[in-house]
């Protein structure tokens, strides 16, 4: 598993051939990570993604993290659809670190649409080279030659296997990716397709490696007792009483670094000892004693009374403008206001981070189940004083990720602790350890003022808002969102509506802040769909046709005009247009499929609300009951509009999975800090969704579509909270606006 | 110590206070049953005790005394019990991690409840958490394994 093979001149040229594509850039090959990448499959190389043995089984690379999303399945079902590979042929192997790959980073709903064209070629190539071995072999014109499920046949009947034409193949040149011919979407054959994900079966027995499940011979077991606040500093620890303990081998301080937090190790003390049990409670004799630091009076209750003060007090800065905002309000039959909070929260994936390193021969291998290798990679190869050559990283399955493991700070740890102990080691960090010491999802305060005319048109519309920044986890002097974070619904708001102003206020940071799924779009779907709902209500109207009108006619979106830079999560416009029809047909397609606007008993009330994000339309209904003062979500409906979808069943099991995490942290969600340290630390007090608060029914439908893949992974998420909070004021009257609800209810 | 486990007999030098999770996972290499909290919160460690759901990151070895433990790796040669069978059917995992504890208290509830009513099966899985929501598939996949029909989606 560990040796380094040279590059035979074959390979070289192969994998060569992709990078002149301009899949990847040559002159940054790192000659060993190739190699050790190379180890890990078994046939002839294809290309970067896709080997063939001789008996016949594709070896094709996931390069992308398995987290929930079924990605180690959908990607290569493209590559196999492409190549006409049988899929039961097919074997996924996890791809290593490699930027030859192009971005690994897992996140940001973007495996597919970055990703489809891509595996598409790479399928496409294969294959083509794989038609050219049959016809040199046949001597036979290629054009005579074609290739099925597995098989390539001449016209005049001879047919020959994939695995015959594997070592032939390998040996030909890769073909100008430009000039393949790619399947007509009526021939696809897995793509679209519901396939079962590759690790079904493995998942159902027990037979996986997860990040804690990595074993190295001779490994310790590390726990990390870390400052509770940031920047805190040890002061004191007892060494010897914990050395006295059977199992524990040794007592290593990890020093803190310096703001910004980055993805550095937070400081702290680790027990290292030969089992985990032992080296998770010696920690408890340690006795640290810390210095807080500057950040150890922070209160988050007090913090989101000072937020929410400076969003209705006065102007912030301004991020998109149309007309005269101010004039409209002063002049509007009716005005509406409202002030919004939402917390912090912890991602809490089921499995806690974990990581496991091994020094060896001038490198440094990880094993992590981690979101973004690569990023894995550069900050051990920092930590270490290393090239970045000289650190491999395994990716294991990921218990759930949601943004938490795209932070590589665990991986960190590992190396440093290897490199201090000698030994292979292996950090565990217990759910405490994750609750406490998260890259949190930001807390956010938001004010809006709408102004209505007399037949309930919306006139004007201001918010405000602050939220202390993601960007500060990485620019210490970061104090306040940039239009990148304000693209996520709150500066992109679709509305026709004549004068708007969209101002953002300072909010320093006292924790590290980091993205969980769907990132800004939550606490900003939840001010603009909640404020919807408020003002349809004042005007009087149905919310869906108060939604519909407000978005107003078919057009495609430019925000440039109004002074906002819209990122548009990385595309630009022209490809993936903001599209107000698409948005409005997830609306209607969600009044469709509901008994909208059925007479309720009382205590019972449905809600809606939608929103874009990662290029996906969604809208989300959700119907409460309440008795007594619990509030139960009985059912919860989802209409999502990602373009073309490659594997149905697992966006439906994405959309699934989506309204369950936005009902979870409306509910429940809520970290708090208290003198710089986080309240909660386990899911006693930081509850999630179980499986008796699931609402009866739960559905979610897919729009048909053609249209470029958009994501899936997190736009089920945002509309979830304020359709809840929208049904839960049909059914009772009262607006929540400070999350989560259990604040108001039993949940 | 005498551990029974997946009907092997394992004589293992550990401490009796060591809980049954740690002894699977770090001394047994049965790492099919996973860690989630520590504290009997999440069921990510269920395991079955004599037939019964327990939580192994809450049972000391020392409980185990003239016990038979059966883990996940231990439920079926092949995956092939009804619970994983149904599993597979509705395509229930996402991320996985949750699943084996998932398996085992499904596996234990229809082992005492052939027939269980829809807020029977919520009640026997509400200590398993599933951060990725699989809830509704879980439900869909007991009610099928407990062959009532599961309701069409
Ligand atoms: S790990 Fe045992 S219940 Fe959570
Ligand atoms: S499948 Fe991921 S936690 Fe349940």
């Amino acid at each position: 598993m560990n040796t380094i093979t040279t590059l035979s001149r074959r390979r070289f040229l192969a994998l060569t051939g992709v990078a002149s594509s301009g899949l990847v850039l040559m002159g940054s090959i790192p000659g060993t990570v190739l190699a050790s990448v190379l180890d890990e499959a078994e046939g002839a190389p294809l290309n970067l993604f896709v080997s063939l043995k001789t008996d016949g089984t594709v070896e094709i690379i996931a390069h992308r993290s398995e987290m929930g999303t079924g990605i180690r399945t959908s990607l290569p079902q493209v590559v196999a659809d492409e190549m006409e590979a049988d899929w039961t042929r097919v074997h996924v192997i996890q791809g290593l670190a490699n930027a030859d790959y192009g971005s690994q980073n897992t996140d940001g709903s973007r495996s597919i649409r970055n990703f489809y064209q891509v595996m598409r070629q790479m399928g496409s190539a294969a294959q083509a080279m794989l038609r050219q071995a049959a016809a040199n072999t046949w001597a036979a014109d290629v054009r005579d030659v074609s290739a099925q499920q597995h098989r390539v046949h001449h016209r005049d009947g001879r047919s020959m296997g994939f695995g015959e034409l594997a070592t032939a193949a390998a040996t030909l040149p890769l073909p100008d990716l430009n000039t393949l011919t790619l399947k007509d979407p009526s021939e696809f054959r897995y793509i679209g397709k519901s396939v079962p994900i590759v690790d079904l079966d493995d998942m159902c027995s027990g037979n996986t490696t997860y990040g804690a499940d990595v074993r190295i011979p001779d490994m310790l077991f590390a726990s990390i007792e870390r400052t509770p606040t940031l920047q805190g500093k040890v002061k004191s620890y007892n060494e010897a009483a914990a050395l006295k303990l059977p199992g524990v081998v040794k007592v290593v301080k990890i020093g803190g670094t310096a703001l910004p937090s980055s993805f550095h190790a937070l400081e702290g003390v680790a027990v290292l000892a030969t089992d985990t049990y032992t080296a998770l409670s010696a920690r408890d004799s340690l006795d640290v004693q810390w210095n807080g630091g500057q950040h150890a009076t922070f209160d988050s209750e007090r913090y989101l009374d000072t937020l929410a003060e400076r969003v209705s007090s006065g102007p912030g800065k301004v991020a998109r403008e149309r007309g005269d905002t101010d004039k409209a309000l002063a002049s509007a039959a009716k005005t509406v206001e409202a002030n919004y909070r939402t917390p912090y929260l912890a991602h809490a994936p089921m499995e806690p981070p974990v990581a496991t390193a091994h020094i060896h021969d001038d490198i440094c291998e990880v094993w992590a189940c981690t979101q973004t290798p690569q990023a894995t990679q550069r900050a051990v190869a920092e930590a270490l004083d290393l090239d970045v050559s000289r650190v491999k990283v395994h990716v294991t399955l990921l218990g759930g990720g949601f943004g938490r493991k795209s932070k590589p700070d665990y991986s960190v740890e590992a190396a440093l602790l290897a490199r201090a102990s000698g030994k292979p080691v292996q950090v565990v960090w217990s759910r405490e350890d994750d609750v406490e010491h998260d890259y949190y999802h930001s807390c956010s305060a938001q004010y809006y003022q709408g102004g209505l005319d007399q037949d309930g048109a919306l006139t004007a519309w201001l918010a405000r808002e602050a939220t202390p920044p993601i960007r500060s986890t990485f620019d210490r002097d970061a104090n306040i969102q940039d239009d990148g974070a304000l693209n996520m619904t709150f500066g992109s708001i679709p509305f026709s509506v004549p004068n708007l102003r969209l101002e953002s206020h300072v909010a320093e940071t006292q924790v590290r802040i980091g993205w969980l799924r769907s990132v800004f779009n939550i606490p900003y779907a939840i001010g603009v769909g909640c404020f919807m709902d408020e003002l349809a209500h004042a005007a009087g109207r149905d919310s869906v046709e108060f939604w519909l009108d407000t978005i107003g006619e078919d057009r495609h979106l430019d925000f440039a005009p109004e002074g906002f830079k819209f990122g548009n999560y990385g595309r630009s416009l022209k490809e993936y247009p903001y599209d107000t029809a698409r948005l409005k047909g997830v609306i209607r397609q969600l009044r469709d499929s509901i008994p909208w606007g059925e007479a309720l008993p009382e205590g019972e009330g449905w809600g809606i609300s939608a929103a874009r994000s990662f290029l996906s339309y969604v809208a989300v209904a959700s119907k409460v009951k309440i008795v007594e003062g619990r509030l139960t979500v009985t059912e919860m409906h989802c209409v999502i509009d990602a373009g073309t979808v490659v594997n149905p069943d697992r966006v439906h099991a994405q959309i699934e999975g989506a309204m369950i995490f936005g009902l979870s942290l409306a509910m429940m969600g809520n970290i708090d800090f208290k003198r710089g340290a986080a309240v909660q630390s386990n899911f006693h007090d930081y509850p999630v969704a179980r499986i008796n608060q699931t609402p009866a029914v739960i559905k979610s439908h897919i729009i048909p579509s053609d249209a470029l893949p958009a994501g899936v992974g997190e736009p089920g998420v945002p509309p979830v909270a304020p359709s809840i909070a929208n049904a839960i004021f049909a059914a009772s009257g009262q607006r929540i606006r400070d999350f989560p609800f259990n604040r108001h209810f039993n949940v | 110590m005498q551990l029974d486990i997946n009907g092997l007999a394992y004589e293992i030098d550990i401490s009796p206070q060591l809980p049954l999770l740690w002894a699977l996972r770090d001394h047994l290499q049965l790492t099919g049953t996973k860690y989630g909290c520590g504290k009997g919160l999440c069921g990510a460690c269920t395991v079955h005790l004599d037939g019964q759901p327990v939580r192994s990151c809450q049972t000391p070895v020392s409980a185990l005394h003239g016990k038979k433990v059966v883990t996940i790796e231990g439920l079926s040669e092949d995956a092939s019990h009804p619970v994983q069978r149904a599993w597979k059917q509705h395509n229930v995992p996402q991320c996985g991690y949750c699943q084996s504890g998932q398996i085992m208290s499904a596996a234990a509830l229809l082992a005492n409840n052939q027939q269980p009513t829809p807020a029977e099966i919520d009640t026997a899985m509400s200590g398993n958490i599933c951060r990725c929501g699989t809830y509704p598939r879980i439900r869909e996949a007991i009610r099928d394994a407990s062959g009532q029909s599961a309701e069409k989606k």
